[in-house]
């Protein structure tokens, strides 16, 4: 019986800026199914913080319910971690974000959680742009319930017993696009050489990041028919470019051919390097993402990569003004500096 | 690069890395589980038909198997193999009725069996179960060879040797002890159908011409000889001080030896530098617990003698300068020779082999050193019906080196009274199971524990100095026994994979605590894939598994070199891709041939 994983590792793991191996980021053991797409993207995070040699307590990682979100247990074991009530994990985030803006926020859904039950939480934090990343660990279906069809499926989409979904799928990049969101990328769980310089980019980004990463439910989403499971993914999949993620002071070490190649800098001076972009495209221009995204749907395709960003975007802390010292740094007669304060402020409105 | 031949049961027994390095292939982890499992029985007959004495080398053996063990690539220490050898041996029940039944009825042939060591008692106990009629000559009163002469009671006790001579013995073979073959032609005169030549390698090294040898002649002793005539007690007893000369295993047995008769200043004194002793480790160890100073780099110059008695020995200083190939130049120091004082020397060298009593027109062809030319292969000497093995085929090496020469000249001696081909040797046995149980279940204990190596407890030294007959290792009791077996990673528990079942999830990527499995493309040069991997595969003695191309184009590669056996990635994997099989080889013994 193994529910414990060896202590032992490598011999020669390699380590990252700050002295680490990737030990230092793992997480526990996962209980989910063998071969769930959860625990790939749980991997990508794992080598996203490794390589970006971020220091685990500088990040809090937040969910809401279901599969996707047991997931924090299974990753970044010595970071900060809430794990909230279902579809709420934006308002929890919200406010961690409002008390102390230093940390980086990682918030992981599902589409259960994101789709249905948190709809109405997830559009205002993008309309927000509070500086988040955001990943949804999207299979199309209620995993945690025995795999019933969730707000994503797409429609004609059959079932594990063999229903045919009748409604239209929630297309989640496509909203937040709609919605204003300053980066907006789509995934699959079986990509980690695409999936891995998103969740940097999206690390990296001043303000709220989408990635929406199919993940196919082997237990209940893995059959002919699915429209999320592997070998239909795998089909279908038409990325946007491939992505290269250049950290600060790095030079760009691949060339490819003239045109072919976008060069993106973010906002602290490291760099997504897209190449071979698809016709028609232009990561910065949202009407051309949003019509790439159309396009694909027509086509029957799912488009994967980078699909929007805006390097240089006003996140929540900036648009409401909130005071540069974190609220958790302030003192009480700082956050609280009494009834004369409060006489005079008031005396401010007379 | 070409996906792996997994069909080669030589690819599989390469990833048992302790059972691949044995020379005589003992199943290690299998063993080593049954002792986990408290079936002590068991686990000693799986070591007595692979090595035939698992007591005797659960004592002494020189554990190959520990190096090449892979918990030593994973943290400090390998697994204690040789010892829990002996705990199987030490906790085993009576196993008097699970020997071969030796058939009353003989098939015909007779062989003859010259010395009485572990090599010849190997071929004497792969041959007598198939009804050979073997007669076995030795100079001594008592079977055992080097093991009985040469290794000192105070590290395998009589009994122990006594025990697991005897089930050979008992086979029904004809002994003739105290009998010095002086000439091979007497034994071929008498018909045998074959003669199987044992006799190690006896002569030890003098240094004849070193000033005063001669007049100190009556204090210096060949430690080999020196040894077998304290084990047959004609020796009891030393001088004070000692000086032993050499610093290979038989150094250690010397000086220690000493220690119990009566030598109270015991002095090694050895050319190389230290950490280039030929000795095993624990051997050192071993010495220098009991307070004998190892003095290194120390070249022997001249014996001193005054009025006819030995004061001691004068050493030249020296230290060891390589050269661009890394050989080794041991250069003078040019100091003032160092005297060291002795009542007595033994000079343990090394030793050499000797075959003075074989005529050489029997059609037995020696080569330049006056070495038989012996098959290394079927251990066929130039004259068909001539066998060797053991220290007297290809040169000293060591008890477990006799064994798998001895089970391999057993086969030879089978297939040449059946007139079959030598050089076609029969396959090993080989079997590949799934230990699958449920989802989280498997049948062996997969969980990895991070224990450090036990130590084997000791007799207290004042009790063990003064009586050369106590054995000073005590062995693992039952509990610690198990606590050290459960080390064991069992590497013969195999990963296997299967192509068309991937649906290449990276959950097996995932999961991997030692980052071995890696989904990437496939390159033609092993270098630039090895170096591509997840960490890159330098380990360069250790194979890749890969496998043929997947959907994707990729394909799977994993790295031998530090997998824990855990079973993670099968029990990760949603299609059983991956699946823990159990691999079981063992070398054929003779008559498991088609006949």
């Amino acid at each position: 019986m193994t529910y414990i994983k060896p202590k032992f590792r490598h011999p020669s793991l390699p380590k990252n800026d700050l002295g680490y191996t990737k030990t230092v980021y793992e997480g526990s053991l996962s209980t989910l199914c063998a071969g769930c797409g959860h625990d790939s993207i749980s991997a990508a995070i794992v080598q996203s913080c490794y390589e970006l040699a971020l220091e685990p307590h500088r990040i809090a990682k937040l969910s809401g319910i279901g599969c996707s979100s047991k997931t924090p247990a299974y990753f970044l074991s010595q970071s900060h971690g809430f794990n909230s009530v279902h579809g709420r994990m934006p308002s929890v985030a919200t406010g961690a974000s409002l008390a102390n803006k230093d940390l980086i926020y990682f918030g992981v859904s599902g589409d259960g959680d994101t789709a249905s039950i948190g709809m109405g939480q997830f559009v205002h934090v993008v309309r927000r742009n509070l500086n988040m990343v955001y990943v949804v660990m999207n299979n199309g279906c209620y995993g945690l319930t025995k795999g019933q069809d969730s707000a994503t499926a797409d429609e004609g989409s059959k079932s594990k017993a063999g229903s045919v979904n009748l409604f239209n799928a929630i297309d989640l990049p496509s909203l937040a696009l709609e919605l204003g969101a300053s980066f907006v990328a789509q995934s699959f769980s079986g990509d980690k050489a695409q999936l891995i310089p998103l969740i940097k980019a999206a690390i990296k980004h001043p303000g709220f990041a989408l990635i929406n990463v199919i993940s196919p439910c082997v237990t209940f989403n893995n059959n002919p028919g699915s429209t999320k499971a592997y070998d239909y993914v795998r089909e279908h999949l038409d990325a946007t470019s491939t992505v290269d993620f250049i950290p600060l002071q790095e030079e760009i070490s691949v060339a490819y051919e003239a045109g072919s190649t976008k060069n993106i800098e973010l906002h602290d001076g490291s760099s997504l390097q897209l190449n071979k972009l698809a016709t028609n495209w232009n990561p910065e221009d949202r009407m051309s993402a949003m019509t790439a995204m159309q396009q694909a749907k027509l086509d029957g395709e799912i488009l994967t990569g980078l699909i929007f960003i805006e390097p240089e975007t006003t996140d929540l802390h900036a648009m409401i003004k909130t005071s540069d010292t974190p609220l958790n740094t302030m003192d009480e007669s700082q956050l609280c500096p009494g009834s004369q304060a409060l006489e005079a402020l008031n005396e401010e409105f007379r | 690069m070409e996906p792996t031949q997994t069909k080669d049961p030589e690819y599989y027994h390469k990833v048992v890395d302790c059972q691949y390095a044995c020379p005589a292939h003992t199943p290690v982890p299998e063993y080593i589980r049954l002792i986990a499992a408290g079936k002590y029985t068991e686990a000693y007959m799986v070591n007595w038909e692979s090595n035939v004495f698992p007591g005797i080398l659960g004592r002494t053996c020189d554990r190959p198997c520990e190096p090449a063990c892979r918990r030593g690539r994973v943290e400090e220490e390998p697994v204690a193999i040789c010892r829990l050898k002996r705990v199987a041996a030490d906790h085993k029940s009576d196993v008097t009725d699970l020997m071969p039944i030796i058939p009353s009825e003989k098939n015909g042939k007779r062989i003859a069996l010259i010395g009485g060591g572990p090599a010849s008692l190997t071929v004497a106990r792969d041959l007598a179960p198939l009804g050979y009629s073997i007669d076995l000559y030795d100079n001594q009163n008592k079977a055992g060879g080097m093991m009985r002469s040469q290794i000192p009671s105070f590290r395998l006790p009589d009994s122990v040797l006594d025990e697991e001579v005897g089930y050979v013995l008992n086979m029904g073979i004809e002994t003739h002890f105290n009998t010095y073959v002086n000439s091979l032609k007497e034994i071929t005169d008498k018909k045998y159908d074959a003669v199987f030549i044992g006799t190690g390698a006896p002569k030890g090294k003098d240094l004849s011409d070193l000033p005063g040898r001669k007049e100190a002649s009556a204090n210096v002793h060949i430690g080999i000889e020196w040894l077998a005539s304290v084990a047959f007690e004609h020796t009891n007893k030393i001088g004070k001080k000692v000086i032993v000369l050499g610093g290979g295993n038989t150094a250690m047995d010397c000086c220690r030896t000493s220690r119990r008769l009566g030598g109270d200043q015991v002095k090694v004194v050895v050319r190389s530098p230290f950490s280039e002793m030929r000795a095993s480790e624990w051997e050192k160890e071993d010495a220098l617990h009991e307070d004998i100073p190892i003095i290194d780099c120390h070249v022997p110059q001249s014996f001193v003698v005054e009025n006819g008695k030995l004061m001691g020995m004068n050493f030249d200083k020296v230290h060891a300068v390589y050269d661009d190939n890394g050989k080794r130049k041991l250069v003078s120091t040019n100091e003032a020779p160092v005297f060291i004082e002795a009542d007595d020397v033994l000079i343990a060298i090394g030793q050499e082999n000797t075959f003075p009593w074989i005529e050489r027109d029997l059609g037995l062809a020696f080569d330049e050193y006056g070495m038989p030319v012996v098959d290394k292969n079927t251990f066929q000497s130039t004259n068909e019906k001539i066998f060797f093995g053991g220290d007297a085929a290809l040169g000293p090496k060591n008890v477990i080196t006799a064994v798998a020469q001895g089970h391999q000249a057993a086969i030879s001696i089978d297939l040449f009274c059946n007139q079959q081909s030598l050089t076609e040797r029969p396959s090993p046995y080989v079997n590949l199971v799934s230990q699958k149980m449920g989802i989280h279940e498997w049948s062996y204990d997969s969980d990895v524990v991070t224990d450090n190596r036990y130590i084997v407890p000791q007799v207290n030294k004042e009790i063990a100095l003064k009586d050369r007959k106590v054995e000073v290792e005590l062995g693992f009791d039952g509990l610690h026994g198990y606590k050290e077996a459960k080390r064991c990673l069992n590497c013969d528990v195999q990963t296997v994979f299967t192509e068309n079942k991937c649906i290449e999830c990276d959950a097996c990527v995932d999961i991997c605590p030692t980052a071995c499995i890696s989904f990437t493309f496939n390159e033609d040069d092993e270098n630039t894939l090895r170096n591509k991997l997840q960490v890159p595969a330098l380990n360069l003695s250790q194979d890749l598994l890969i496998s043929a191309p997947l959907p994707t184009q990729r394909v799977m590669v994993k790295d031998e070199d530090v997998c824990l056996h855990c079973g993670l990635c099968a029990e990760r994997c949603p299609t059983s891709a991956w699946d823990m099989q159990k691999f079981f080889y063992t070398t054929s013994k003779a008559g498991n041939q088609c006949q």
